[in-house]
């Protein structure tokens, strides 16, 4: 596979390695390390930016208006996005923009007019409800919330847990059981929008992420409407397969910006600092760590741009898809720690990204399908069904 | 385990404020007659934790401000945000010096 970059491809990476540098780490030096957000004045200025650029949206797909990057350009793109310290859950601060849930874009016209369009535009927040108290690895099998047909309206009971940014959501992607089937052929999505009656977010569930807190929900006898359903009674998990599949790919990509930065930051530390009479850069012990670091680095990048690429010219990618993931966050988290090690006390402090980084790396082995799950769907494809 | 910050209210005042160790955490501040004043937090940029943050209070608020409680935590930012959420819920407005956090913060329906 050829992974050089196009002309194009080349502009849009220096052309946002640039917007990081001069715009993004000046103002997070001045705020909190744990911060999650820019002052309104500075994301209303960047996000202005961003628009003249022509990147605004860059998840959405192009018929929507967004920009139509292909996949590979937009992992191109997430590499350089995360290389700050808030670059892991909230690349830019999101001054490029959001694409919605993917989920909605199959939704039926009126849907789309309520809930997809108002959030393209900036209006409307969503939230993703799926993961229960009984387990999110295997949501098919392990979630219990009723949804129970009353009329022309649908009666939801249940809760869930660790859903992210469901206290600030205008409307939620709800996933309940609507038929006696244990698996996947008896769940069915809703959208619900969460000022209905018997929504309720109950507490913030404190994790090692600082901003982008996971919430926990309640839903007691909640009536939503038929008109609500995405898809079909029963269909919940059909939705949009491939395109999550795809989300994937830049979710992997995300990971190998913090790591990248902070092999920098540990090339530069281990050429200046000295102990027993020379620098860190001439111990083997650290020339060691920084050449893992640099095939680690290598990896994760291969492996997200050989998905990316199979994605654009239509080939099946779920493999690769899965591959990249697992690798990328696995091999992110060996390099942040590596880092660590070699920056001594300081890496531990919060005076440098590293320890941020370092926890938030932990939860994407666990978010967005754990290390286990991708296991799981590469072994599928490789072994083929029957060994499921 | 409970979300509101249940703990015992101190008095606010220079000494009981350098006994305090220097750590990072979230905080109440309130007027005598128990009207919260701020919801805070002792982030890693306030030089002393939680006393460089509650120094900062006593020069916003000045004597109006007459007792504290505090909760240690690293997770400051998050739990900010929840006694937030909390207070929003309770008094239907936060503290009149932090209005302009009302727009970021969510809604939280406790039980
Ligand atoms: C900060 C955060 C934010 C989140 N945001 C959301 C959100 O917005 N919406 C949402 O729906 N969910 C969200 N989640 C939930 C997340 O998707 C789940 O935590 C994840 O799917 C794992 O589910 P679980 O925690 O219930 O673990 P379980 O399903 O109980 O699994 C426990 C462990 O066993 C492993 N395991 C499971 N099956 C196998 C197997 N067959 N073989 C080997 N090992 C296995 C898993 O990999 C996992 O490590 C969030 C989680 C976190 C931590």
């Amino acid at each position: 596979m050829d992974f050089s970059l196009n002309e194009e491809q080349q502009l849009i990476v220096e052309t946002t390695r640039r917007f990081v540098q001069s715009e993004i780490l000046p103002l997070e030096d001045h705020l909190d390390p744990d911060a999650g957000s820019l002052e309104p004045a500075d994301q209303d200025r960047l996000v202005a930016m961003t628009k003249s650029m022509g990147f605004y949206g860059l998840d959405i797909p192009e018929e929507y208006g967004g920009p139509g990057l292909d996949t590979t350009t937009r992992a191109l793109m997430a590499i350089e996005m995360s290389q700050h310290r808030a670059g892991l859950y909230n690349p830019c601060y999101g001054v490029f923009g959001g694409a919605g849930l993917a989920q909605l874009y199959e939704a039926t016209d009126a849907q789309k007019e309520r809930w997809l369009y108002p959030t393209l535009r900036g209006e409307k927040k969503g939230c993703f409800a799926l993961t229960e108290p009984s387990g999110g690895s295997d949501p098919a099998r392990a979630i219990q919330t009723r949804g129970i047909k009353d009329g022309g309206e649908w009666v939801l009971s249940g809760s869930k847990l660790y859903i992210s940014g469901a206290d600030k959501a205008d409307y939620a992607l709800i996933f309940a059981r609507t038929s006696d089937d244990p698996g996947r052929n008896g769940v069915t999505a809703f959208i619900v929008d969460t000022d209905t009656p018997g929504f309720y977010v109950r507490r913030v569930v404190h994790t090692l992420r600082a901003t982008h807190y996971a919430t926990e929900l309640q839903f007691d006898e909640m009536r939503v409407p038929e008109e609500n359903i995405l898809g079909e009674v029963n269909g919940g998990f059909a939705i949009a397969n491939d395109r999550l599949s795809r989300q994937r790919i830049p979710y992997a990509a995300g990971c190998i910006g913090p790591a990248i930065r902070a092999q920098e930051m540990s090339i530069d530390w281990a050429k200046n600092r000295e102990t027993f009479g020379s620098p860190l850069a001439e111990k083997q012990a650290i020339q060691w760590m920084i050449v893992d670091n640099e095939i680690d680095i290598r990896h994760s990048r291969y492996c997200v741009l050989e998905a990316a690429q199979k994605a654009d010219s239509g080939e099946r990618f779920r493999t690769e898809a899965a591959m990249a993931k697992l690798v990328a966050t696995e091999a992110s988290s060996r390099v942040i720690d590596r880092c660590i090690q070699i920056h001594g006390g300081v890496g531990v402090t919060k005076d440098l990204p590293l320890e941020r980084w370092y926890r938030e790396l932990r939860i994407r082995r666990v978010g967005e399908g754990p290390s286990e799950v991708q296991r799981l769907i590469m072994a599928r494809d490789i072994l083929g069904g029957s060994f499921k | 385990m409970g979300i509101r910050l249940e703990k015992a209210w101190m008095d606010l005042n220079a000494a009981t404020i350098a006994s305090l160790p220097a750590q990072l955490g979230v905080y109440q501040v309130a007027d005598s007659q128990g009207t919260v004043l701020s919801v805070g937090y002792a982030g890693a940029r306030h030089l002393f934790g939680i006393r460089s943050a509650l120094e900062e209070e006593l020069h916003l608020h000045g004597d109006r401000a007459t007792k504290f409680r505090f909760e240690f935590t690293s997770n400051y930012r998050s739990r900010w945000d929840e006694l937030l959420m909390l207070h929003l819920y309770d008094h239907g407005q936060l503290p009149s010096h932090q209005q302009a956090e009302q727009s970021r913060v969510g809604r939280l329906s406790p039980n």
